[in-house]
C-alpha cells in the first residue's frame, strides 16, 4: 500500500471514529466543547503516533503470546508522557479532560492499529498511518464539538455566535445530547456514501479491539 | 455505615451512571447488548472484576505509588493490574467454577480493555475513597453498568423488528436510543444532595 493510500485510509476510507465506531467513550464524553474535542483529538494522536513508531520498531522482538500488555505498557508510557505535559502546559485542557487522559489507554483505536498495522508493517507506514488515523479521529472529534457546541451553547471557540437573545438548547452538551448528536452525524453520514457505517454487526471493541484480539493471547 | 452504602448506591447507579452519564464503558454498552441474557452475563463479568480491581489498585496506590512516591506510574501501574486480574480471575474461575467460567468466560477478555474498569478505579482515587468506599463504589458502579446494559438490551430486542429510515438502521439508531434512556436517568439528578 502506498503511503498516500495508508494517509488517506485512515481520515476518509477507515476514519476509526465514523467509520469503524472505535474510541466512542472520548467521542462522546469530552466534545462538549469544541477546543476540548480537538485538545483530545491531538493528545490521542500524539500517543498513537509514538506507540505506533515503537510498536513497528519491536515489531520482530515481542513474541506473540504476550504481545497485548507489551502494546499496553507502551502506549499507558506515552499516555503518561502526554499526562504529564498537558498538566505542566495546558492545565485548563487538563482539568476539562480529566479523566479522559489516563482513559487513552484503553482507547480501543490505538490498541487495534497497533495490533493490526503497526505491528505487521515497517516504521514510516506505521507512523503515517498513526497520523491519519489521528487525523481522522481528531477530525470527527472536532465535528462532534462543534455540533455540540453550537447547538447547545451558542458558541465556537467560545466564540457567540448568535447574540445574548439566543437560547441554546442546553440538552446538547449534556449525556443525551451527546448520544443524539453522535448517532445523526453517523446517519448523515452513512446517507452521504451512501454505505453503512461497517460496524454494523458488532460494534467498535466487540470486534476490532479486545475480543479477537485476546482470543490470540489466550489460546 | 447503612447511609453510606445507600447514598453510595443511588449515585454510582442512578445518579452518575457510569454508561449514561459518565460516559464510560460505551463500547461493551454497544456491542454487548443485543440480547438480554448476553447483557446480563457481561454485566456480572464486569461487577465482578470492577469489584476485585478497585480493591487491589487502591491497594497499589495507597501502600506502593504514594510510599515510594511514584504517582505518575498511576496509568501504567493500574492498566497492568487490570489486565493481569482479569487473566487470574479467568484462570481461577477456569480451574475452580467450571459453570461460572463458561456464563462469563466470553466476556472476560473483553474487560481488559473496558475504560469502565479504569476509570471506576480513577474515581475511587480522584474522591480519595477509602477501602471499603471504594470496594463499594467499584461494585456499585458494576450495577450501574448492568442496569444500563440490560434496560437497552430490552430495548433494541424490540428495535430489531421496528421500521427505522434505511440511513438510521443499526448504530445510529442504537445511539439514538441510547440518548432518550440517557435523557431518562438525568431525571435522578438532585436525588442525594
Amino acid at each position: 500500500m502506498s503511503l498516500f493510500k495508508v494517509f488517506k485510509n485512515g481520515i476518509l476510507d477507515e476514519n476509526p471514529t465514523l467509520k469503524l465506531v472505535l474510541g466512542m467513550c472520548p467521542t462522546l464524553a469530552v466534545t462538549t466543547s469544541a477546543i476540548n474535542g480537538v485538545g483530545m483529538g491531538i493528545s490521542t494522536t500524539f500517543v498513537l503516533v509514538f506507540s505506533n513508531l515503537v510498536i513497528s520498531l519491536l515489531r520482530n522482538f515481542i513474541p506473540s503470546k504476550v504481545r497485548i500488555p507489551a502494546f499496553i505498557v507502551v502506549i499507558a508510557s506515552f499516555v503518561t508522557i502526554v499526562q504529564l505535559l498537558l498538566k505542566a502546559f495546558i492545565p485548563e485542557l487538563d482539568k476539562a479532560l480529566g479523566i479522559f487522559i489516563p482513559l487513552i489507554v484503553v482507547n480501543c483505536i490505538i490498541l487495534a492499529r497497533a495490533e493490526s498495522f503497526a505491528s505487521k508493517n515497517k516504521v514510516i507506514p506505521a507512523v503515517v498511518d498513526g497520523i491519519s488515523m489521528g487525523i481522522g479521529f481528531t477530525l470527527a472529534l472536532f465535528i462532534m464539538g462543534c455540533v455540540r457546541e453550537i447547538l447547545g451553547n451558542g458558541s465556537i471557540f467560545g466564540i457567540n455566535l448568535f447574540g445574548a437573545d439566543f437560547s441554546p438548547a442546553l440538552a446538547f452538551i449534556l449525556p443525551p445530547g451527546g448520544f443524539l448528536a453522535f448517532g445523526i452525524i453517523i446517519g448523515i453520514i452513512n446517507l452521504i456514501t451512501g454505505n453503512r457505517s461497517k460496524a454494523n454487526e458488532c460494534v467498535g471493541c466487540d470486534r476490532n479491539c479486545s475480543k479477537n484480539l485476546l482470543k490470540g493471547v489466550n489460546n | 455505615m447503612i447511609n453510606v452504602i445507600i447514598t453510595s448506591f443511588l449515585s454510582a447507579v442512578l445518579i452518575e451512571n457510569f454508561v449514561l452519564v459518565r460516559f464510560l464503558g460505551i463500547c461493551p454498552f454497544l456491542g454487548v447488548s443485543k440480547k438480554i441474557d448476553t447483557a446480563l452475563g457481561m454485566g456480572v463479568a464486569v461487577i465482578f472484576v470492577m469489584a476485585i480491581a478497585s480493591a487491589v489498585t487502591w491497594m497499589l496506590q495507597e501502600y506502593i505509588l504514594k510510599f515510594f512516591h511514584l504517582e505518575y506510574l498511576q496509568t501504567i501501574g493500574f492498566i497492568l493490574v487490570i489486565a493481569t486480574l482479569v487473566q487470574l480471575v479467568e484462570m481461577v474461575l477456569q480451574k475452580t467454577s467450571k459453570s461460572l467460567y463458561k456464563a462469563l468466560g466470553v466476556y472476560l477478555p473483553l474487560i481488559t480493555t473496558n475504560c469502565a474498569i479504569l476509570g471506576a478505579c480513577l474515581i475511587n482515587i480522584q474522591k480519595g475513597f477509602d477501602l471499603i468506599n471504594s470496594l463499594l463504589y467499584g461494585i456499585f458502579a458494576g450495577v450501574g453498568f448492568t442496569l444500563a446494559l440490560v434496560l437497552f438490551a430490552g430495548i433494541r430486542e424490540r428495535l430489531e423488528n421496528a421500521e427505522v429510515p434505511e440511513f438510521l438502521k443499526g448504530f445510529p439508531i442504537s445511539l439514538i436510543s441510547a440518548s432518550l434512556v440517557s435523557l431518562a436517568f438525568f431525571g435522578f439528578q438532585g436525588l442525594v444532595k
